[in-house]
């Protein structure tokens, strides 16, 4: 079962309709870990972006050439590599982060390909992850997090301020946030409330 | 490569009965340095090319194809080689595009080879046909769309050689392609292939019936030598997995084993005879010549690094690499150079390692697919492209 994202009243996911207001118009994309191609879609026909996917299942590709993208079938690591710098406006890691082996490496090469990147994770500082460790003692299960341990692809497990913290750190801008409950956009103390954290990053200033 | 076809296809999406055709040239510049001189180019057209001349594709053939991509020649069963993948509302819809495919030269299909006779002697050329390469091969088409006044293709399209071909002309002709479908390839001959390539010639060039490549006009042409080279060609094209379907350690007409040397297992027997059956058709110094331009085919010569290969690629140029995950005659991993060396340029590229256990064979078998693959992916090209209906 994958993560589920709480939908707008159109019926798209509310990061999808976020990261739709965030792209201009016109601009190149790269999205890791493209799946179907929804977003991507959304964004060609929103946008009128160039759009790049990169997905590792060959029955996702399927799906997504037949929306007419360009997808390179591959893992993370390799969708980043041998692009020129700057070849992208916006590299996209919907869900995909804490799945990637080396995530500092994954973080500078989206930046060093794409201008901005533009990250989602479900987040473990949710209060029900957080209360369903104290009470019952067991690593949490939620529609943000469906996964047991022994079968979750999430390698890392992170909270929305384990990820300021490791942009603070990095020197990566937060250029912007926004973050998802499981009904509708969090806005205050979103690491308690919020199930899933999309960021919006820029290159370290100077 | 290997001769499947499928059973039960419906005519209605079939291009129906063609014809191969030819057209001549007084001369072709060859890498070599010498010139091929006059020269004959064998070719067929499925579709209609439409007004604006914005919807030619270019077919191109592996190294045992020909000109018959498509379609039925009179008086024969079999279909072109790539008869599931060419018609209407097939991958390359006839209804939409103008198909052209030709034999390369060096062939022995209609266009101009080594059994064809040399005016300078009279005779059969054999090995003093001049040796030719696959950027000869592209050269050659480009002067047949010039002929058929074909200015843009939107798309060169091949498997194997055919997509070396394919790489070739998007790299040779760049401002001419608006898209490029090279499919289990390679931009250039591992030692491996080489090695293979060269164990069939020898087994050509060690037939006593070869002489020196001037076996024409005798009874007992080098059929032995062809055929074995067919048969270490055909096992090249298939997987460990596909045999084990498609043979076992099942035994050909025999509960046990002979206990000699007589055919005892059906794999034997299959290879036997698809070497027996390519020598009806094939020429055993084209064998040599097209082997040869494989084994010298590397799209980076000249040019520095892979990358640079494809510095004058227009970035709006399209393409999309396929390869197969049993192909270890042309691995997935150099399909996966191709696009890197794509990325490298920043070029628009889809890229898919198709799941199959059919081995090298599986870009002539695996139609589903290449289908689905290849009709959005020219969809979209199209559309680009601005080409009005056919």
């Amino acid at each position: 079962m994958p993560n589920r994202i709480a939908r707008g009243p159109g019926g798209a996911r509310l990061d999808h309709l976020f990261i739709l207001e965030q792209v201009e118009t016109g601009s190149r994309v790269l999205d890791l870990g493209c799946g179907r191609g929804t977003l991507l879609k959304m964004l060609v026909d929103g946008k009128d972006v160039r759009a790049t996917g990169v997905e590792i299942s060959e029955e996702k590709v399927y799906e997504a050439v037949q929306k007419g993208l360009s997808v390179y079938h591959g893992d993370i690591n390799e969708g980043l590599t041998d692009f020129p710098d700057d070849m992208f406006d916006y590299v996209i890691l919907i869900q995909t982060l804490q799945e990637a082996q080396e995530t500092v490496l994954v973080m500078k090469e989206a930046l060093r390909v794409g201008r901005f990147a533009i990250v989602s994770f479900p987040n473990f500082g949710n209060w029900r992850a957080r209360f369903q460790l104290l009470l019952t003692g067991r690593a949490p299960v939620s529609p943000a997090l469906p996964y047991q341990w022994y079968d979750t692809p999430n390698i890392h497990s992170l909270s929305i301020k384990d990820f300021r913290v490791f942009a603070a750190e990095q020197g990566l801008r937060v250029v912007n946030t926004f973050f998802i409950g499981r009904q509708r956009e969090v806005r205050f103390w979103p690491n308690l409330r919020a199930e899933h954290g999309v960021f919006v990053l820029g290159r370290p200033a100077g | 490569m290997s001769d499947y076809y499928i059973e039960g296809q419906t005519f209605e999406t079939s291009v129906g009965f063609v014809e191969t055709q030819s057209a001549g040239f007084d001369e072709l510049p060859l890498d070599s340095g010498l010139t091929l001189s006059p020269v004959t180019i064998a070719y067929e057209t499925y579709g209609t090319l439409n007004e604006e001349g914005t919807n030619a594709i270019l077919l191109l053939h592996a190294l045992s194809g020909d000109a018959h991509a498509a379609g039925y020649h009179r008086g024969e069963t079999k279909p072109g080689w790539w008869d599931m993948m060419v018609g209407p509302g097939r991958a390359f819809d006839t209804s939409r595009y103008f198909m052209i495919c030709s034999n390369v030269i060096g062939g022995c299909k209609g266009s101009t080879g080594p059994a064809d006779i040399d005016r300078a002697t009279g005779r059969e050329y054999g090995l003093r046909f001049p040796v030719v390469t696959v950027p000869d091969m592209v050269r050659a088409q480009k002067l047949l769309l010039e002929r058929l006044g074909i200015e843009r293709l939107l798309s060169v399209a091949g498997g194997s050689m055919g997509g070396m071909q394919a790489l070739q002309w998007v790299t040779a002709y760049p401002e001419m392609v608006a898209s490029c479908i090279p499919i289990a390839t390679t931009h250039r001959h591992s030692p491996m292939q080489i090695a293979f390539n060269e164990v069939g010639r020898q087994a050509i060039m060690t037939d006593p019936n070869w002489r020196d490549g001037d076996y024409y006009g005798f009874e007992d042409p080098p059929d032995a030598g062809l055929a074995v080279a067919r048969m270490i060609g055909h096992v090249t094209y298939l997987s460990d997995e596909s045999m084990h379907a498609k043979f076992g350690r099942r035994l050909q007409d025999k509960e046990v084993y002979g206990y000699d040397f007589t055919m005892d297992f059906e794999v034997e027997s299959y290879l036997q005879h698809q070497g027996e059956v390519f020598t009806r058709r094939f020429d055993a110094n084209t064998y040599l010549y097209i082997t040869k331009a494989l084994d010298y085919f590397d799209l980076s010569g000249g040019r520095g690094t892979l990358v640079e290969a494809f510095a004058d690629v227009p970035a709006e140029t399209r393409f999309l690499v396929i390869a197969f995950s049993s192909d270890w005659l042309y691995p997935p991993s150099q399909s996966k150079e191709i696009v890197r060396a794509l990325k490298g340029n920043g070029l628009d590229c889809t890229h898919l390692e198709v799941n199959s256990s059919f081995g090298h064979d599986a870009f002539l078998v695996e139609t589903g697919q290449q289908t689905l693959l290849i009709s959005n992916f020219l969809e979209v090209t199209a559309r680009r492209e601005g080409m009005k209906r056919a």
